[in-house]
């Protein structure tokens, strides 16, 4: 057994030298340059269609930091989490006349309305708010999605009985301010920013809330 | 003239109301797979597949060429098994290439036609409509195989890389990413059954099921058109034929799936 040695100092050398290999390799593709190269593929790869254009494609903080977080699969920090939730509800528009809650048959309509905004959809048209597409809403609606939470019930289950009380007005706010834009409350919530991105305004937020919380609502009845 | 029986469209009704009792006996999911199989009886992206048959065989293009020699990734020629090796990187144009891209080079190279014109050319239209033909047919020949995409090649590994950046990236006045519909277990649109893409199983049934015929449509989609529509519908901006992002994100959908079964060209609702 006079070459064992010998031999098992090469295998060592040639494990030394792969993991050299693949040690370079690894430096040549740093997160940081397969972000750059993503960047560069995204840039050439898209462009503007009808009222869908390129800048859609530019991430504010919000977006950047999520989907970092996404890619990486470590969530944020507590305290960048609360920062991003902080700067978005300061976007929050809250009523002029402090009216929170609208026509809900109206809403309904909204609701059921996923139209709006693809390179297909023509430029000024009113936006609807894709609701029954992640969420149950009214019992009657069959055809819902499943990608939010059920709000069946909404309001019945926050317990809104006096819609003139202190209690119910905080739900009413919450609720707006969720609309408006939910990553005041949840920094990489899943659900689009309704009033914030200017897909739905004052007026079809109000009716969205008025179909949640209205004791008179088929969700709350 | 044409006479018409009163009771006709109150049968139909009665059926439909019939129908739909029946129907409602059962799950949502479970009535849509039964749909599903019906209609798997009679696919009608076999006609596609034929007429890829002949476009591949056929003397085309300003050389008067076939597609005979094409290089899909396993040799000049050689297209059974190939599909499923796709997306994969090539020498000849240093670059990882999906089907369609790949298509497009030979049919350049060649036929001598004019690839660019062809990317432009808007789906079903032309030589578009031709590439339903030539996807249906190439993908059918690896039916039922498992997808093995190569993972060698520095460039495959930069596309999967690529891909999951593109997969995850929020944007768009709606904030939507590819995960925020793809990116979790038993999830729907309304009623629409979404796979997650992430994960092996959800992942080989969604990409390995492209392209396929639309009942709802009664068109051949391809994987680049599947993609295109889903950014439409992301309110993204609109992604260029073949464009290195849409490939970057079929390399990731189908290396998360690998080891699952090609199921294309499948039939769909």
């Amino acid at each position: 057994m006079s070459n064992k040695k010998p031999l098992s100092t090469l295998y060592t050398v040639a494990a030394v030298t792969a993991s050299l290999v693949v040690l370079g390799c690894a430096s040549i593709d740093t997160a940081q340059s397969l972000d750059a190269m993503t960047q560069q593929m995204v840039k050439d790869s898209f462009r503007d269609q009808g009222i869908a254009k390129v800048d859609r494609l530019q991430q504010d903080e919000s977006n950047a930091a999520c989907s970092a977080a996404d890619v990486s699969g470590v969530a944020l920090t507590d305290a960048k989490a609360q920062g991003i939730e902080a700067a978005n509800l300061k976007t929050v528009q809250w009523p002029a006349d402090g009216k929170f809650v609208g026509d809900w048959k109206e809403g309904e309509k909204i609701a059921q309305n996923g139209r709006g905004m693809t390179w297909t959809d023509k430029p000024g048209s009113a936006n609807g708010g894709n609701c029954y597409n992640c969420h149950q809403i009214s019992r009657e609606e069959i055809s819902f999605g499943t990608l939010g939470p059920s709000l069946y019930n909404y309001g019945k289950l926050r317990g809104i009985s006096d819609p003139n009380s202190a209690e119910a007005r905080a739900i009413f706010e919450y609720t707006w301010g969720k609309i408006w834009n939910a990553k005041a409350y949840n920094a990489c919530s899943g659900m689009p920013r309704f009033g914030h991105a200017g897909i739905l305004g004052e007026a079809q937020v109000r009716d969205l809330v008025g179909l949640l919380v209205d004791p008179q609502s088929p969700v709350n009845r | 003239m044409r006479q018409t029986n009163p009771a006709a469209p109150l049968a139909a009704a009665l059926l439909l109301v019939w129908c739909a009792s029946a129907l409602a006996q059962k799950s949502t999911a479970d009535g849509i797979a039964e749909y599903r199989e019906m209609l798997q009886d009679g696919n009608p992206a076999e006609l596609f597949e034929m007429k890829g048959e002949e476009l591949w065989k056929q003397k085309r293009g300003p050389r008067n060429a076939s597609l005979e020699r094409c290089d899909l990734g396993k040799g000049p020629g050689v297209v059974k098994g190939a599909f499923v090796e796709l997306p994969r990187y090539f020498a000849d144009t240093n670059k990882v290439q999906d089907l369609e891209s790949r298509l497009l080079t030979c049919m350049q190279a060649q036929q001598g036609l004019d690839a660019a014109k062809i990317a432009a050319t808007p789906f079903g239209k032309d030589e578009q409509k031709n590439m339903e033909g030539l996807v249906a047919w190439v993908s059918s020949q690896s039916k039922g195989m498992k997808l093995a995409l190569p993972q060698g090649h520095a460039k495959e590994k930069q596309m999967y890389e690529v891909g999951k950046r593109m997969f995850y990236l929020r944007g768009g006045p709606h904030d939507f990413a590819c995960a925020s519909c793809h990116g979790a277990d038993d999830k729907r649109i309304r009623l629409q059954d979404l796979p997650n893409l992430t994960k092996a199983k959800g992942a080989a049934e969604g990409f390995g099921s492209w392209p396929a015929y639309r009942v709802s449509s009664g068109e051949l989609w391809s994987m680049q058109r599947r993609l295109n529509d889903c950014f439409r519908q992301q309110r993204f901006p609109y992604p260029g034929y073949a464009s290195d992002v849409t490939v970057a994100l079929g390399v990731f959908m189908g290396v998360n799936g690998q080891g699952g079964m090609s199921t294309a060209p499948a039939i769909k609702r």
